[in-house]
């Protein structure tokens, strides 16, 4: 098969991967099929959808070398863009649904909890990378790019933490997510290693 | 949307659905041909398919849990409605604290399907007169039972509008006889891994202790607020909301509201309880719901109200003092801090 084929094959698997359940878990919340509390659910959805797709996205590059398949490289930004996506849908519902705009309780929450400050960290270097990640604009930044997208590594640590530092008190999901965040890194350790040498 | 109440304990039934409508939306259902997708909610949720509501929620609600025996009591005066909205049943019995059971909502309406309530014993012991021990049998019939429709406000910022069947625990204690020593009532749920696998799992229970501990002080107990249920929209308890016989304290929030209770112990110093020792700086003993002191994690000043309407329905509303109860218990905490006594 031509890597072109392929790349447009994964690209329609992630496409689907994606959309159907965002589409439909929306669908069961606006008719009240979601749940005693469906804007609970959604939170619950995007956010760990965000987290997961965050960490699939750093899987990428590792899985590439490993199994010598450069060609997987091609999906990591539309991967990425999902992320962001899952991300922009969290925070709007958060905004949308939960405070229900009322904007003085959304700015006070993010600036007084801790944990929201930062979940909304983490958002914010996802949009500058999802901003700036067509294509024009990357071969305009040349090396200032990849600079500003290494903000990935410290986005995923501060997502992982904001999940943990959210919940009640089941803490054993949510260690399994930052240790999975620390694995992504450590296969980096190399690249680490240069840019502090 | 903020409401204003009259008389706060009181509010009306006239949001229960009658259930022959129940019986006729299925009807009309199948009727206009939304059989299959009946079936495909069906194989996902199938707890939620009996209330599809594509015709808007308010009609699509109805008798869930049909296997629950129906209980003898005083309803509630619906003269007094003020036009509150009711929880729906299928809501109140899907969306679930009870960590015993799993900590996501929708886990002890699954995982409780099997528990036995029945043989069942309540044990009534410490500084009492009377020690008394209360079985299954007892619990619906030793008291009158009547109907009270409350809000529940849970600490996690959302709250329901729920009819309890049940007694005041001042009948309870009266019969037990409290000594002048007793100043504290400490309850205990249930402990029995085997048939709780929140209890016998750390990954499903949340990792907090068990068994789960509540308290209240002697006269918060005694007010007349203060509800033992055994029963809720004219039914016995479901499981995952407690069975057979749990505490409701209105004012409080819902973690206060202890669940499966198997022991109520009158002592002379304040219980040590479960969330508080967990987590001190986020759950305080008294626990009344307060508009003015924040979860350190999140505002308490407005709530979502679940009723029906799914994502798109407004209801945050502003949080009352003592959950709009206090015409009722404030005089309790008169002269205290409640940042402090939070």
């Amino acid at each position: 098969m031509a890597t072109k084929t392929k790349v447009w094959l994964l690209k329609t698997v992630i496409h689907l991967a994606a959309l159907i359940p965002l589409v439909y878990t929306y669908y069961l919340a606006i008719i009240d099929q979601l749940g005693g509390d469906p804007v609970e659910a959604i939170l619950h959805f995007t956010g760990i959808g965000a987290l997961n797709i965050l960490l699939l996205s750093l899987l990428i590059s590792p899985l590439a070398k490993r199994f010598k398949q450069a060609y997987i490289l091609q999906t990591r930004r539309l991967v990425g863009l999902y992320a962001f996506a899952y991300a922009l849908f969290h925070i709007l519902s958060f905004l949308f649904f939960e405070v229900q705009f009322n904007w003085q309780l959304f700015v006070d929450e993010i600036i007084q909890r801790p944990y929201i400050t930062v979940g909304m960290l983490a958002f914010t270097v996802l949009l500058l990378l999802a901003v700036t990640s067509v294509s024009a604009l990357k071969r305009k930044m040349g090396k200032r790019w990849q600079q500003l997208h290494n903000w990935v590594y410290p986005a995923a640590i501060l997502a992982a933490v904001h999940f943990y530092w959210s919940v009640k008190s089941e803490l054993i999901e949510p260690s399994i997510y930052l240790v999975m965040v620390a694995v992504l890194l450590a296969l980096r350790a190399d690249k680490f290693k240069r840019w502090f040498r | 949307m903020l409401i204003k109440f009259k008389s706060s304990d009181h509010i009306g039934e006239n949001q229960v659905t009658d259930e022959s409508v129940y019986h006729n939306r299925r009807d009309m259902l199948k009727k206009m041909g939304f059989v299959g997708t009946g079936a495909l909610m069906a194989a996902t949720t199938p707890s939620r398919a009996a209330s599809l509501s594509l015709f808007g929620g308010d009609q699509a609600q109805g008798a869930v849990n049909p296997n629950l025996k129906a209980l003898d009591f005083s309803a509630e005066k619906s003269a007094q409605a003020l036009g509150q909205v009711q929880t729906p049943e299928l809501k109140a019995t899907t969306h679930n604290n009870f960590y015993e059971f799993g900590t996501q909502k929708n886990q002890p309406s699954e995982l409780a399907q099997n528990f036995k309530v029945n043989p069942w014993q309540l044990k009534i012991s410490g500084h009492v007169e009377n020690e008394l021990t209360l079985d299954y049998d007892d619990l619906f019939n030793k008291f009158a039972l009547q109907e009270r429709i409350y809000r529940l406000r849970c600490v996690e910022a959302w709250s329901m509008v729920i009819p309890w069947i049940g007694f005041p625990l001042a009948e309870l204690i009266k019969l037990a006889k409290p000594t002048s020593d007793a100043k504290y009532v400490a309850f205990k749920t249930l402990y029995d891994p085997e048939q709780m696998p929140g209890q016998a799992s750390r990954r499903i229970g949340g990792g907090i202790k068990y068994p789960y501990i509540e308290g209240l002080r002697l006269d918060e107990a005694m007010n007349d607020l203060t509800l033992m249920s055994v029963g809720m929209y004219g039914k016995a308890l479901p499981n995952q909301n407690g069975a057979p016989v749990r505490l409701v304290v209105p004012w409080k929030y819902g973690f206060k509201s202890i669940k499966s209770i198997v022991s109520i112990e009158l002592t002379k110093r304040r219980p040590k309880t479960t969330w508080n020792i967990l987590a001190p700086n986020e759950y305080g003993f008294y626990a009344n719901v307060n508009p003015d002191v924040s979860h350190p994690r999140w505002s308490q000043a407005s709530e979502r109200r679940i009723t029906t309407g799914g994502l798109f329905a407004r209801n945050r509303i502003e949080t009352l003092p003592f959950n709009g109860y206090g015409e009722q218990v404030a005089h309790l905490y008169k002269g205290m801090n409640l940042r402090k006594n939070y």
